[in-house]
C-alpha cells in the first residue's frame, strides 16, 4: 500500500532499518520453519479460510442460481456483525441467540433488497446487478461509518469458548477452533442441500430453464428470493462469527470482499464445492505467505487468481457457461 | 477654482497610488480569501482519530478567530485522500493550482503526507501537519514551508520505547505496518531501544491495512521477546491488541507496546483490553480546565461521535489558530512570510506551552508518557489515561542535527 516509493523511506532493501530480516533464530533455520510452527500456520490458514469459504459459498450460491454478482456481500457480512453487537448491547442477547438471529436479520434485509431492487435487473447484463449491489454496499457502509465511526466496537468472546488449548506447536484459542468447525459444517450442509436434495434440484433446474420449472407448479420468483436471502444469511452468519475476533467495524466487509471475490473466481463462478475448497485452500496459502514473505500476504491471492485465469479461465472447478 | 481641481487631482492620485501600491504596502490576501484545505482520511482506518473531526477542528479554529483575517473571509474545505498517496497528491495539486488553497492541513498517513510535502514545497504553500507521524517529514523530507505540529515517530519511540526498556522490557519484536509510517516508527523505536541498552530480536511487516494478526502475533510470541512493539495505528493496532489477548500473549508474560494509540482507539477497544498500555501522547482531553473546555465544545459537534478529540484533532485546532494569528501579524498570506512569522511568535494555547517551530519544521513542545487506566480506576466516561510523566521538549524530539534536513546548516 505504500505508494510513496519515490521518497526516501527506510524500508528499502539494505536501507536504514538495521533489523529487517533478522528474525528469531529458533524459528527460521533453513529455508523455512520447523514443522511445529508449520502446523501452527496451517491451522491459522484454515481459520481464515473458514471465513473465506463461508463468504464465497454465499456468493457462489447467489451467482450460480441468480446470475447476480452480489457486491453487497461484504456489507452484509458487516451487517451480521453489527446485528450481533446490537443484540448484545440493546437487547442483552448473548452470542448464542445472536448466532441464529443475526443471520436471519441480515437475510430479511437481503429479502428486501431482492424484492425491491435486484428483481428488476434480472433481464439485463450482469454489470447492472453488480453496479446496483456495489452502490447498496457503499451506502450501507457509509451510513454505519457515519453513525459508529471507523474504529469499530468491541464484542466479547462468549464465556463458553474463551481461553484455549496449548497444542504443543501453538496456542489454539477455543473460539477459533469453533469457527472452523461451524464453517465446515455449514459449508457441507449447503453443498448437500443444493447438490443432493430435491429442493436443490428444483433450484438448479430453475436456473437452467425457469419457465419450464414454473410450468410444473413451482413458484420460481419466490424460490429465487429465498435463495438470495439464504446466500446473504450466510454472509450474516460469517459476520456474527467474526464479531468476537475482529472489531465490529463498518469497514470490516470492504476489506474482505475483494479477496473473497478472488476466491470465487479461482474456484469457478457458481461452483459450490469449488468455493469451499478454494476458500480453505487459499486461507492456507495466505497463512504460509504470512511467514515466508509477509509483505506479499495481501496480494498472493490475486497472483494466484491471475495465474488461474490464464490457464483455466472458468476457474479451477467451474464450467464455461 | 484651479486650486480645487488640483486638490481633486491630488486626491485621485493618492487613491490610484494606494490601489496600485506594490506588495507589502497593504495587507495582501491572495484571491481575497484565506482558504484552508483539510486533506484527511474521511472514510478509512484513521477517520476516527483524524477525518471529519479534524475538519471540524479547523472550522472551529476559523470561527473562533472571527471568521475573518485581515478583513478577508476564512474558508475551510476538505477532501478524502483514502490513504492513497496518488489520490492525495491529485487533490493537493488541484486545490493549489485551480482552487486557490493557501494551506493544506492535517494529512494523516505518512505516505500521503510525504507526497503532499513535495507538492507544497514546490508550489510554496504552507503545510500544517497534525496527522502524519513519520519523523522523516522534518528529517530527510523536510520543507521550508512544512510544519509538523503535533507529534512524530521519534517522540513516540523514545517516550514509550525508552520507558519500557527502563522497566525491564529489554528485548523487542516488532509488528510493523508495511508502509512509510510503520517503517519510520519501527526504525525510531529500535534506535531508542538500543540506546537504552535493549536489543531487537526481529520484526514482521504486516500489509496495511490487515484484519487478522494471528500469524504475526504467533511469530512475535515465538520470538520470546519481552516486548512486542506494535508499529502500526488505528484499526490495525486495535485488532492486534484484541487478538493478542486471544492468543494469551500478555498472560504468557510478554508485554505489548502500542506505539501509537489514541483515546479513540482505547474507546473502541474498551479498558478491559487496553488497560496497562504505556503510551506517549501529545495531549489528553482531561489534563486541565482549558483542555476540558475545548473537549466539551468539540463533543457538541456530530463529527466527534460523542468522543473527546484525539490529539491530532486538537492539534489541527491549535495549528490553524497559530497560522491565522501569523497571517494577521504578517499582513499577508504569502507562505514564506507567514511561516517566518509563525516561527517568530511563541505558541501558547490549551495544548502547547511555550512552543517554538524549529528550522526543520518540527514544533518543539512537551509530550506526555501516560498509562491506560484499569476499568476500576476509571471514574467517569472517557477517564482513560493517567499521565505518568511530562517529557521535556528537548528530550521528546530528535536533536536538530540528527534529522538530515537540508535546511539545517
Amino acid at each position: 500500500m505504500s505508494g510513496a516509493g519515490r521518497l526516501p523511506c527506510p524500508c528499502g532493501a539494505g536501507g536504514g532499518a538495521p533489523f529487517r530480516g533478522n528474525r528469531p533464530k529458533d524459528m527460521f533455520e533453513l529455508i523455512g520453519i520447523p514443522p511445529q510452527a508449520l502446523f501452527g500456520q496451517l491451522l491459522l490458514g484454515l481459520i481464515n479460510g473458514a471465513f473465506y469459504a463461508l463468504l464465497s459459498l454465499g456468493l457462489s450460491v447467489i451467482f450460480g442460481l441468480l446470475n447476480v454478482i452480489n457486491f453487497t456481500h461484504g456489507a452484509q457480512y458487516m451487517l451480521g456483525a453489527f446485528a450481533a453487537w446490537g443484540l448484545l448491547s440493546y437487547a442483552g442477547l448473548s452470542y448464542w441467540p445472536a448466532l441464529i438471529l443475526a443471520p436471519i436479520a441480515v437475510a430479511i434485509v437481503g429479502l428486501a433488497i431482492e424484492r425491491l431492487f435486484l428483481r428488476r435487473l434480472y433481464g439485463y447484463d450482469h454489470l447492472y446487478g453488480l453496479l446496483l449491489t456495489f452502490g447498496i454496499a457503499t451506502i450501507l457502509e457509509g451510513v454505519f461509518r457515519q453513525r459508529y465511526g471507523s474504529s469499530g466496537l468491541p464484542y466479547p468472546i462468549p464465556g463458553l469458548l474463551s481461553g484455549g488449548h496449548n497444542l504443543g506447536f501453538m496456542f489454539l484459542p477455543n473460539y477459533r477452533a469453533w469457527v472452523v468447525v461451524v464453517s465446515l459444517a455449514v459449508c457441507l450442509a449447503t453443498w448437500f442441500l443444493i447438490e443432493r436434495t430435491r429442493l436443490g434440484s428444483y433450484l438448479r433446474a430453475a436456473t437452467e430453464n425457469a419457465p419450464l420449472v414454473q410450468a410444473f407448479g413451482i413458484n420460481v420468483p419466490r424460490m429465487i428470493t429465498l435463495t438470495y436471502a439464504f446466500g446473504v444469511g450466510l454472509a450474516g452468519l460469517a459476520g456474527a462469527m467474526a464479531a468476537p475476533i475482529y472489531q465490529v467495524s463498518p469497514l470490516m466487509g470492504s476489506n474482505l470482499i475483494i479477496v473473497v471475490f478472488a476466491v470465487v473466481v479461482i474456484g469457478g463462478m457458481g461452483s459450490i464445492m469449488g468455493s469451499i475448497l478454494t476458500g480453505f485452500g487459499l486461507g492456507i496459502i495466505e497463512g504460509f505467505t504470512k511467514v515466508f514473505y509477509p509483505e506479499a500476504s495481501n496480494t498472493v491471492v490475486f497472483v494466484i487468481m491471475a495465474i488461474v485465469l490464464l490457464i483455466k479461465p472458468a476457474g479451477l472447478f467451474g464450467q464455461t457457461r | 477654482m484651479k486650486a480645487t481641481i488640483l486638490k481633486l487631482l491630488g486626491v485621485a492620485a493618492v487613491g490610484f497610488g494606494l490601489a496600485f501600491a506594490p506588495h507589502g504596502v497593504r495587507a495582501q490576501v491572495s484571491g481575497n480569501v484565506v482558504k484552508l484545505g483539510v486533506l484527511s482520511d474521511l472514510s478509512g482506518t484513521y477517520s476516527d482519530t483524524t477525518g471529519n473531526g479534524s475538519v471540524r477542528a479547523a472550522k472551529m479554529a476559523a470561527a473562533d478567530f472571527g471568521g475573518k483575517v485581515l478583513g478577508k473571509p476564512i474558508e475551510v474545505i476538505s477532501a478524502d485522500h483514502q490513504n492513497q498517496p496518488d489520490v492525495g497528491s491529485g487533490i493537493a495539486r488541484r486545490w493549489i493550482d485551480e482552487e486557490g488553497v493557501d494551506t493544506i492541513v492535517d494529512v494523516p498517513t505518512s505516505s500521503v503526507a510525504l507526497a503532499v510535502q513535495q507538492i507544497t514545497k514546490e508550489k510554496n504553500r504552507v503545510f500544517l501537519m497534525s496527522g502524519p507521524a513519520s519523523s522523516d517529514l522534518t528529517g530527510k523530507a523536510c520543507s521550508p514551508v512544512g510544519i509538523q505540529w503535533t507529534y512524530d515517530t521519534y517522540a513516540l519511540a523514545h517516550g514509550t520505547g525508552g520507558a519500557l526498556v527502563k522497566q525491564g522490557g529489554d528485548s523487542w519484536f516488532f509488528i510493523t505496518a508495511d508502509y512509510a509510517f510503520g517503517h519510520a516508527l519501527e526504525r525510531d523505536t529500535s534506535e531508542a531501544v538500543l540506546a537504552a541498552g535493549g536489543k531487537v530480536l526481529g520484526n514482521v511487516n504486516a500489509p496495511f491495512p490487515s484484519a487478522d494478526f494471528s500469524s504475526f502475533l504467533l511469530q512475535a510470541q515465538a520470538s520470546k521477546a519481552k516486548v512486542i512493539g506494535l508499529a502500526n495505528a488505528g484499526a490495525d493496532t486495535i485488532n492486534s491488541i484484541k487478538q493478542a489477548e486471544e492468543y494469551g500473549i500478555v498472560s504468557g508474560g510478554q508485554r505489548l507496546a502500542g506505539l501509537l494509540v489514541f483515546n479513540t482507539d482505547i474507546h473502541a477497544l474498551g479498558l478491559q483490553a487496553a488497560q496497562g498500555l504505556v503510551i506517549t501522547v501529545a495531549y489528553d482531553w482531561d489534563m486541565n480546565d482549558a483542555t476540558r473546555a475545548f473537549a466539551k465544545r468539540f463533543m457538541a459537534f456530530p463529527e466527534s461521535k460523542g468522543v473527546p478529540p484525539s490529539y491530532i484533532q486538537a492539534g489541527v485546532y491549535t495549528e490553524v489558530t497559530h497560522y491565522l494569528r501569523a497571517i494577521q501579524a504578517a499582513g499577508t498570506d504569502e507562505a514564506t512570510a507567514v511561516v517566518a512569522k509563525m516561527r517568530e511568535m511563541p505558541i501558547n494555547d490549551f495544548m502547547v506551552k511555550n512552543g517554538t517551530i524549529r528550522i526543520d519544521g518540527r514544533v518543539m513542545r512537551e509530550m506526555y508518557l501516560a498509562q491506560v487506566k484499569s476499568p476500576a480506576e476509571s471514574k467517569y466516561p472517557f477517564d482513560y489515561l493517567k499521565i505518568l510523566q511530562t517529557i521535556p521538549r528537548d528530550e521528546a524530539f530528535r536533536p536538530l542535527k540528527d534529522g538530515g534536513c537540508y535546511l539545517v546548516k
